[in-house]
């Protein structure tokens, strides 16, 4: 956990914490004592704080999310709680978290009466022993005997994912095995198909090709294992005297990962990667020492290790990490590098929003958010001086900043280790996403030169590609719909089975959007959930739309094609409800704006709305239709 | 350091991972002598115990523990 920094003080602060009267300050300061690296025994601490404030209040009232985690597992996992609890807060939710019966995962998930369904998990996470789940396999077995042997758990595995799943309505997480096994041969053990180093690693590779076509997510602590060591995870003493596999001083790891992964789910993973240069993306100040004078690239050790972090950044913009630049510097000096240093690997195109000026660097990254239309919460801040970090986690503490160690060398892994950007899958639009926000800046700097709103939408000459999800889309809509805060109407989040549960109910109609305008292709940017309501009418069950094509006539042209759908079916009316959170004011006017009629508005802000298809005008757009492949 | 020293080391300890700051320990204080200190938080205990003084206690030893003055006394040995 090197990237969280030190609280000196962490006990004080965590008691005025405790003693703050109004729960809702107590949590958030709760939140950031998280958000700071934990010992052992201040974990305890922590999570015990958490435990009071969550039974005194409900978590709405307290601005965390509520998350429900079953943990079930074939050895003593008690010691996992804590970690988990304390990983949940540090992004901002508030976890529920109960630990199955010593090896009673079968029965928890088979029995109808078990407490697990009362619990309602959201989450349903597998830890299992490897020698409990193999059971023995002579160390003679034929590699075919062992591949027939896996076979058979793992079709028992599947199995009890699907009980998970289709029961108890729960994401699924399968966490892989942990290789404690000893050396029986060696180096020979990687050849002998029943040595249980090879065992392991087999079952894994197994588990892990099940767990993707199940809709599984692998909660991988054996890869974590490979960078920790497997004493900082597994101590015999622990086992022997406890049947704990994981030690109670990785509780806190174990946690991290896990909670990570959970945010991934919810979409609640970092977005953007926010870079500082002199000092960070290369050695030395440009201002001061000149393009030829910064340290960068080969032949330096210390310039080698800069245009590491240059690598890895770059390797996140290919996976759909938008990255941007905020550094004090002359702009036209810290463009120059990016365009005429032979050594460097970003390059201006890579960069989503450049920002070098003097100002405070604070309010240039609010800048940032804006422009790309996200949140502070979705911004990782990387800068090598402890000032600016301070400074930044003092006035934008949603914004994620990790305590960069000194030596270049280490950054890399300070920013990998941290895990802001963890995914739980990797679509096409994630490949594209780095060049769309790129074009995005383009548009607004159209947008500038363009005399009115009108004038600039008609210069996009977009295209709206729409129809119903075909199976190839199913991925990225279900990425979508989870991952979209903002234009989100009902914020229910789905799993790939409960939208392949809507997609075969007659009646229902997922339609997606593709918008394309001169540009490049935005993707699909929208996805609209119209369920059968009985009688004539549809229901918007949900209604998402990417941030990157706000503002661009695309509602209004969707409630067209919604509306035309609706009428070639015999639907008479679309009913679509609204349900506020923090992050959907953008559009809490939305349905009123397309001319939907309110039919309900509840105390808790939730509202219900009606459009009839029979008096309904196409609204006006300068949004033209095409066809796929057009 | 002395019986004393260790001795304070693993009052303040078991103080934060039974959050009770009433708590004090003597050479014969016994877990049974000190409210909710059960075998899950006996273990929890031994591990913030081993992380504060960087010593690791043997299987045996935890198992054989029955007094304060044991654990003290074996801590002692392993800080040499």
């Amino acid at each position: 956990m090197n990237w969280l920094p030190s609280i000196p003080d962490f006990k004080a602060r965590l008691r005025v914490a405790t003693e703050t009267g109004d729960l809702r300050q107590r949590a958030a300061a709760l939140m950031s004592l998280a958000q700071s690296r934990v010992g052992f025994v201040e974990e305890l601490q922590l999570d015990k704080a958490l435990r009071q404030v969550a039974a005194a209040a409900d978590t709405d009232s307290l601005g965390l999310t509520p998350l429900r985690i079953a943990l079930l597992s074939s050895s003593t996992i008690d010691q996992l709680l804590p970690g988990i609890r304390v990983g949940a807060v540090r992004r901002g939710m508030l976890a529920d978290v109960m630990a199955g019966g010593f090896g009673q995962y079968r029965q928890e998930l088979l029995d109808p009466t078990s407490p697990l369904g009362a619990f309602r998990p959201d989450f349903i996470v597998l830890s299992l022993t490897a020698r409990d789940f193999l059971g023995g396999v002579p160390l003679n077995a034929t590699s075919s005997e062992v591949e027939q042997k896996i076979d058979e758990r793992i079709e028992e595995l599947r199995h009890l994912w699907r009980v998970a799943r289709d029961r108890f309505r729960s994401t699924v997480v399968q966490q892989t095995f942990l290789d404690i096994a000893l050396p029986v041969f060696g180096s020979f053990d990687r050849l002998v198909p029943a040595s249980p180093h090879q065992l392991i690693a087999r079952l894994n590779d197994r588990l892990a090709a099940a767990a993707s076509s199940e809709g599984v997510l692998l909660l991988d602590v054996a890869r974590a294992i490979a960078r920790d060591g497997l004493d900082a995870w597994f101590d015999v003493r622990h086992w022997l005297q406890g049947k704990m596999e994981i030690s109670p001083a990785a509780g806190s790891r174990f946690g991290e990962l896990l909670t990570r992964l959970v945010a991934a789910q919810r979409g609640r993973s970092r977005k953007c990667l926010v870079l500082d240069l002199d000092n960070t993306l290369w050695g030395g100040v440009v201002g001061d020492d000149g393009m030829e004078g910064i340290v960068l690239g080969e032949g330096s050790a210390r310039g080698e290790a800069h245009l590491a972090l240059q690598r890895y950044a770059r390797m996140l913009k290919d996976r759909g990490v938008i990255l941007a630049i905020c550094s004090k510097n002359e702009p036209s000096v810290a463009e120059a590098v990016f365009r005429d240093h032979p050594e460097m690997i970003l390059r201006r195109n890579d960069i989503a929003v450049f920002i070098a000026n003097w100002d405070d660097k604070a309010a240039n990254l609010s800048r940032i958010a804006e422009q790309l239309n996200i949140g502070l919460d979705s911004l990782v801040f990387v800068d090598d001086n402890p000032a600016e970090r301070e400074r930044i986690r003092g006035a934008l503490p949603a914004v994620a900043v990790p305590e960069l160690p000194v030596d270049p060398a280490d950054y890399v892994r300070c920013l990998a280790d941290a895990g802001y950007f963890e995914a739980v899958s990797f679509t096409e639009e994630d490949r594209q996403r780095a060049e769309q926000y790129a074009a995005n800046a383009e548009r607004d700097a159209l947008r500038e030169l363009a005399g009115s709103v009108d004038d600039f939408l008609r210069s996009l000459q977009m295209s709206l590609v729409s129809g119903p999800v075909r199976p190839v889309d199913a991925a990225r809509v279900v990425q979508l719909i989870n991952k979209t805060n903002q234009f989100n109407t009902t914020t229910r989040r789905i799993s790939a089975d409960d939208f392949d549960r809507f997609g075969a109910a007659p009646g229902n109609l997922a339609l997606q959007f593709r918008l394309r305008d001169r540009f490049g292709d935005n993707g699909l940017v929208s996805v609209m959930l119209l369920g059968n309501g009985g009688g004539e009418t549809w229901r918007i069950d949900n209604w998402v739309m990417s941030c990157r094509v706000f503002g661009r006539q695309l509602e209004d042209e969707a409630v067209n094609v919604a509306v035309e759908a609706a009428a070639a079916r015999g639907i008479r009316s679309l009913v679509a409800e609204f349900v506020p959170t923090a992050k959907n004011k953008v559009i809490a006017d939305l349905y009123e704006r397309l001319g939907f009629a309110c039919m309900e508005r509840s105390q808790d802000g939730r509202s219900l709305w009606e459009l009839n298809i029979a008096s309904y005008a196409p609204r006006p757009t300068t949004i033209k239709r095409a066809s796929d492949g057009e | 350091m002395n019986d004393q020293e260790v001795l304070a080391v693993m009052t303040r300890v078991l103080r934060d991972v039974l959050d009770d700051p009433s708590i004090t320990l003597d050479m014969q204080t016994v877990r049974a002598d000190v409210p909710d200190w059960d075998s899950f938080k006996y273990v929890t205990f031994i591990v913030a115990a081993e992380i504060e003084l960087g010593i690791k206690f043997g299987i045996a030893d935890v198992e054989s523990f029955v007094t304060v003055g044991d654990i003290v006394a074996k801590a002692r040995s392993l800080l040499g």
